[in-house]
């Protein structure tokens, strides 16, 4: 049965202003919706430059669930390719990351491909002479997705020709980028580290939410954080610190430090937490950072940077980063009740290790699958995966410091507990879900 | 529930038989969940390894699974035992199907001795159960005439792999 292919009416109906019908979250037509329309209209992150720095180097990824490359090309640019063979479809490439040398090559039947996807040869071509061949799909090789863009290493994509342009879907957002990168010394990044990849048996949409969800921490972690804290009050007097310790006791904050850090809302559906200050505040220094960034910026403006302390900043639609530890979590969709978390770290580039060592801490001891604050987190979204099944109220509820003229409003700084940025991520959803619907 | 008490050292260097024994013990206390006991067996500047992947070297500059010094893992301990740790109401349950753990270096002047033990690990909790596949490498030595773990390092074979939760120890 369909209720909301082609409804625009029945679309807009699941948002008001103040709640969300259960079925975003557990309808499998409205998961499809997305992929078919919410997530091709909108600039979904891709990857790093940095995961491909030569030609021919490739970076396998999907964008909603549909599998793309990120390739750097001969010229040096990166292109973002649909992973598919024009011929029968099959997948060109194997291994996540690799380095397809001059040119792709299908495992198939031997179809080779130019790293920018265009056909390059065919094995036995004259079977293909007077056939009309030049006129087919397959004639123009490995699809590339049209709209492409690198900010300052980060690549996005947006596969539909509709919608916005890149400044204008992410506006000031980028400022949140701006600020990770520019806190290496050379104004660079590079993936770092590893990815941790912990699969959660719920909607995507419950894990971004939960990015500036404020209210949760020291309820839901308490088992955790709390821990953490009644541990470390055994500590004999005098015992420094462990950076494990400045990591997960922030998250037992009281009502009052969350609602004091404040939220921005941006555009479509972007925002962060972490206005004034966040659970990031009060890291140790590392040893001879400051120096390096002060010979680079100059004093004023290292302060300027290293003084921003945005907590999480979402980008609309599936990825969150953390600037002052250098993180990027990728919620990938996989079904209406599955989504792939990929947690991804970044080096400063020319920064001492210590940094990266220690924003590798902070993704174990709060991302892994074997995270404790992880399972806390996935106890509560999986709960809501079937608690939404119940008949006896189909709304979730985003109503916490609601004001009816907040639509419209951007670049505003309100209250740290405010639902806000939920709501919002809900008007920009039902733009890019109906955007050419 | 039998008890399994600890056995000393009868002398000053172990023989392989009590290497295995207590390698054996260690994955009966995390099974029977006697988690104190089992946090006891870890000498004090000990490390519990899980790299995230294949083959990986450095603990520090790649992320890890797990990579805990006793402080984290008397966490993990306590709050299994929390009110409000809602991811283990109910709790999970866990098994370990040990091979015969292999003596793979002895150097008595270090006070070192390594063993490899291939496993399969379940891990259960309401209607779930996920079978994991792993090597386990203990780096021993022996404090005041009984062994102590150094490090624990638990190689999963499917290491770089998306998994869900894993909340008891391998």
């Amino acid at each position: 049965m369909t209720r909301y292919a082609g409804n625009v009416a029945a679309i807009r109906d699941l948002v008001r202003d103040q709640e969300v019908h259960r079925d975003v979250y557990v309808s499998e037509e409205v998961f499809q919706l997305e992929m078919e329309h919410m997530f091709p209209n909108s600039w979904v992150y891709v990857g790093h430059d940095s995961q491909v720095p030569n030609p021919g180097d490739y970076f396998g990824t999907t964008i909603g669930t549909q599998p793309i490359l990120l390739v750097r090309h001969t010229d040096g640019t990166v292109k973002v390719l649909h992973n598919r063979c024009p011929h029968k479809g099959t997948r060109i490439t194997s291994e996540t990351c690799g380095n397809a040398g001059k040119f792709f090559r299908c495992p198939y039947h031997a179809w080779s491909f130019r790293t920018d996807g265009s056909l390059l040869a065919i094995p036995l071509k004259k079977g293909y002479e007077n056939t009309g061949f030049e006129q087919s799909h397959a004639a123009s090789g490995m699809a590339p997705v049209r709209h492409v863009r690198n900010y300052r290493g980060f690549v996005f994509a947006k596969i539909n020709d509709g919608g916005l342009d890149f400044e204008e879907f992410f506006g000031e957002s980028l400022s949140s980028f701006d600020n990770m990168i520019d806190r290496s010394p050379v104004g660079q990044l590079k993936v770092a580290g590893g990815v941790l990849r912990y699969m959660h048996n719920c909607n995507w949409k419950m894990l971004v939410e939960n990015q500036t969800d404020t209210c949760h921490p020291m309820v839901a972690h308490e088992s955790s954080a709390g821990t953490v804290v009644e541990v470390w009050k055994k500590a004999p007097p005098g015992t420094k610190k462990p950076m494990a310790v400045e990591i997960i006791a922030p998250f037992m904050s009281p009502y009052e430090f969350f609602e004091n850090m404040g939220i921005r809302i941006w555009d479509n559906g972007h925002g962060h937490t972490g206005v004034h200050h966040s659970i990031h505040s009060d890291y140790s220094a590392v040893p001879g950072y400051f120096e390096k960034m002060k010979a680079a910026y100059g004093e004023e403006r290292a302060k300027a940077i290293l003084g921003e302390n945005r907590h999480n900043t979402v980008y609309f639609p599936n990825i969150m980063i953390k600037g002052p530890i250098q993180l990027l979590r990728h919620f990938k969709p996989i079904a209406a009740n599955k989504t792939l978390v990929e947690s991804w770290t970044f080096q400063l580039v020319d920064a001492p290790d210590m940094l990266l060592e220690r924003t590798l801490m902070y993704n174990r001891l709060i991302n892994a699958p074997t995270s404790i604050v992880g399972h806390d987190d996935l106890e509560m979204y999986e709960r809501a995966q079937e608690g939404l099944h119940s008949n006896g109220n189909e709304w979730v509820n985003l109503q916490r410091l609601y004001s009816p003229d907040e639509a419209g409003q951007t670049n505003v700084a309100v209250n740290g507990t405010s639902e806000w940025p939920m709501r919002h991520q809900f008007r920009a959803w039902t733009k890019f879900m109906t955007m050419g619907m | 529930m039998s008890m399994v008490t600890e056995a000393q050292v009868k002398n000053a260097i172990p023989t392989d038989q009590e290497l295995i024994d207590f390698v054996v013990r260690e994955a009966r206390l995390i099974d029977q969940q006697r988690f104190d006991e089992w946090l006891n067996l870890y000498a004090d500047d000990a490390f519990y390894w899980m790299p995230l992947e294949w083959n990986q070297t450095d603990p520090r500059l790649t992320c890890s699974l797990m990579y805990e010094d006793k402080l984290l893992l008397s966490i993990r301990v306590e709050r299994l035992k929390g009110a409000r740790t809602f991811s283990q109401k109910p709790k999970s349950r866990c098994h370990h199907v040990l091979q015969t753990p292999q003596v793979d270096s002895r150097d008595p002047a270090a006070n070192n001795y390594v063993t490899w033990t291939p496993m399969h690990y379940i891990e259960t909790r309401m209607d779930e159960q996920t079978l994991y596949a792993a090597w386990a490498t203990h780096h021993l030595s022996v404090e005041n005439g009984r062994l102590k773990i150094k490090l624990k390092r638990v190689d999963l074979i499917n290491c770089d792999a998306a998994f869900g939760n894993i909340q008891l120890f391998m």
